[in-house]
């Protein structure tokens, strides 16, 4: 088997926080130990709250911030050693915002070909051409090539985003919540083209999103992170069909499905997010957790094993005292 | 559209609700004589995309619209007080009292310079005759009704001390604090983890249950109505092109619009994993200048000449639609009758 496309070991972020004008600065754990795979054409779903550590595993992942520890490879090369630009060719971002993540000032033309001018590929003509082909691909038609990003719907200039990412034809693609500014007729079609060009280029996303009704339709595979920990990691199929991880449940229950015969879903997630700088003892999760003991509070859960993945729970550990056999919660 | 009066008389009472924006290019009709209405201890849910006038909706109830929006309409009923005519004085009187608000981002409704206590306490004592202890104490029994623990040492605390699901549950106990008959809540939960979603919109449901307040929700999240409503609005640029009791809009919807934008959604179990989603093509119309006809037909697949014309009201109340066709073209895309 070749290496897999992305491979993230044991990564941690932490950030130094000052606490007060004169305290002492505390780490804040923001990725902690986080190792991950991932094979080509594979959608890594990425879900978890704010403030877990969705959004700094995409820095790292897209070279903006260095880990602090651990590696990340790309068909087995560290991309501590590359630089920036070779990196950029590879990996490309798609943001939640495309109000905010084109450039008001330049036209479309420049936005998308901007890639290709950094990395002086071509000359003016291959390079509209090139920009010309990509804005085909993502349903836009040429006339917008001269106009601005302020005479575009929302969904139109997430298009020309999709189109930046892809004019370098990336291997790599990291979607930061790409519908959640949209409307719900537009973000349909988004994701109906992002599937397609997965399709016809063979792209790898890492999907990071808070709605999990998109992510089991988009992803193959599922990370659910908690406070800079992945929790449970697995193929989307048994994620949502066995989750492990009594905060995987937590997050599927609040699914809302339009169903009314249905009330609000209650989630037993008792107290609200803890304070990232002094994370509970023993597992993170013991606050809100349902099932939480003693123990819980003592003792870190090691990583174990699942079906297609690996998960972090007392329950789930067959050395653990708390270990119950094939416990889905 | 207009309902047979049920026997017990509405709390709100709307008919033909318009406003217009007059802009440089025209008048802009951002709400087209839209038609609801809301009893005690009912949920309406509004739902519909950006732009289609839902938001206008719930801030001109309030009195709330900027001062260049032109509103009109044939009735604005709420309790038997005619909400066009009154002063800025009674909607003064009326806000905060007998209906409060619920916005998307808690922290622009919470003052950043004062403690929730302070905040809390004058709430209530803007409307009442109250003592400030008197005010505190009932801050404390609301604030742990909306599930904050050590409530009574969170009153020294300011806004930016909570997260974001604390203080949507501070802004619902100070919308509680009056024991108001009407809340409207424009996108509570949208700024939320979908988590906290969960928890805050079963807070506003036991509540407005056990209290018996009438609630708009204003939300663009099918998920929520479906979960949240007693009755759905749907909005399509600038009309109710939907109402009608959230079992039978979801459970057989007659607008093309309405199920348009529920083949959008993927929904775990229903939806096959990967498969295409359905679209709505092309873009909401300008609703600059004279509007006529069917404002979805440049979107809607089962578009016919009749469009163009006067579009009738179909259905039965109290589930109404608007659509040319009788049965909202559901046999054309293969629906059961």
């Amino acid at each position: 088997m070749s290496a897999p496309v992305l491979e993230l070991k044991n990564v941690a972020k932490t950030y130094r926080v000052k606490q007060g004008l004169f305290g002492k600065p505390k780490p804040l754990k923001a990725v902690n130990d986080v190792s991950l795979k991932l094979e080509r054409g594979e959608v890594l779903g990425l879900v978890g709250e704010s403030g877990c550590g969705k959004s700094t595993m995409a820095k790292i992942l897209l070279g903006l911030e260095a880990p602090t520890e651990g590696q990340v490879l790309v068909d087995g090369d560290a991309i501590g050693g590359q630089d920036r630009l070779a990196l950029a060719k590879r990996i490309q971002p798609i943001f939640q915002d495309p109000y905010s993540s084109l450039n008001p000032r330049k036209t479309i033309a420049d936005i998308v070909s901007l890639p290709l001018r950094v990395h002086s590929i071509g000359d003016a003509n291959s390079r509209e051409k090139a920009v010309r082909e990509t804005l085909e691909l993502v349903g836009l038609p040429a006339r917008v090539l001269n106009t601005y990003p302020s005479q575009m719907s929302g969904g139109q200039r997430q298009r020309v985003a999709i189109a930046r990412a892809l004019i370098m034809r990336p291997e790599i693609v990291i979607c930061d919540e790409p519908t959640s500014a949209l409307d719900v007729s537009v973000q349909s079609q988004i994701l109906n083209l992002l599937n397609d060009l997965r399709e016809e280029f063979g792209l790898t996303y890492l999907f990071i999103s808070h709605d999990l009704a998109v992510v089991e339709h988009l992803a193959t595979r599922v990370a659910v992170m908690y406070l800079g920990r992945i929790v449970e990691e697995a193929n989307v199929e048994e994620l949502f069909a066995t989750p492990r991880h009594p905060y995987s449940r937590a997050l599927l229950n609040s699914v809302l499905t339009p169903d009314p015969s249905q009330g609000v879903p209650d989630t037993q997630l008792g107290a609200a997010y803890p304070n990232p700088i002094a994370p509970p003892s023993g597992c993170h999760f013991h606050p809100r957790c349902p099932f939480a003991q003693d123990h819980c509070k003592i003792s870190t859960p090691r990583t174990v094993p699942t079906n297609s993945g690996h998960v972090e729970c007392h329950l789930q550990d067959p050395k653990s005292p708390m270990y119950r056999e094939n416990f889905s919660v | 559209m207009s309902h047979i009066q049920d026997t017990v008389k509405p709390l709100l009472s709307v008919r033909g609700l318009t406003l217009d924006i007059p802009l440089a290019s025209g008048t802009l009709h951002a709400v087209r004589g839209i038609d609801f209405d809301l009893h005690k201890g009912e949920t309406l849910c509004i739902v519909g995309e950006s732009g289609s006038g839902k938001s206008l909706t719930s801030l001109a109830v309030m009195g709330l619209l900027e001062k260049n929006i032109r509103r009109s309409a044939e009735q604005l009923n709420f309790d038997g007080i005619d909400l066009i005519g009154a002063s800025k004085r009674q909607m003064r009187g009326l806000r905060g009292d007998r209906i409060a608000m619920i916005f998307q981002e808690p922290m622009t409704s919470l003052n950043p310079a004062y403690t929730i206590g302070d905040q809390l306490v004058e709430a209530l004592r803007l409307h009442r005759k109250v003592s400030r202890e008197k005010a505190r104490e009932r801050a404390i029994e609301l604030l742990e009704k909306v599930g904050i623990t050590a409530a009574a040492s969170r009153l020294s605390q300011y806004p930016h001390q909570l997260s974001g699901g604390l203080r949507q549950r501070v802004v619902i106990a100070m919308a509680l604090m009056c024991e108001p008959e009407l809340i409207i809540a424009d996108e509570p939960t949208t700024a939320l983890d979908v988590t906290i979603q969960a928890q805050i919109l079963s807070l506003l449901v036991e509540l407005t249950k056990e209290m018996d307040v009438a609630m708009i929700l204003i939300t663009h999240d099918l998920g929520v109505v479906a979960r949240v409503a007693d009755k759905v609005g749907v909005m399509y640029a600038g009309e109710l092109v939907e109402t009608g009791p959230a079992t039978d809009v979801f459970g057989k919807p007659m607008h093309p619009y309405t199920r348009g934008l529920l083949h959008c959604i993927p929904q775990p179990g229903k939806t096959k994993r990967g498969e295409k989603l359905g679209t709505i093509p092309g873009i909401v119309p300008s609703l600059i200048g004279d509007v006529q006809g069917c404002a979805f037909r440049t979107r809607c697949p089962h578009v016919v000449e009749a469009c163009r014309g006067d579009i009738p009201e179909r259905g039965q109340p109290p589930h109404e639609f608007l659509c040319v066709h009788a049965d909202g073209a559901r046999a054309a895309e293969g629906e059961p009758a």
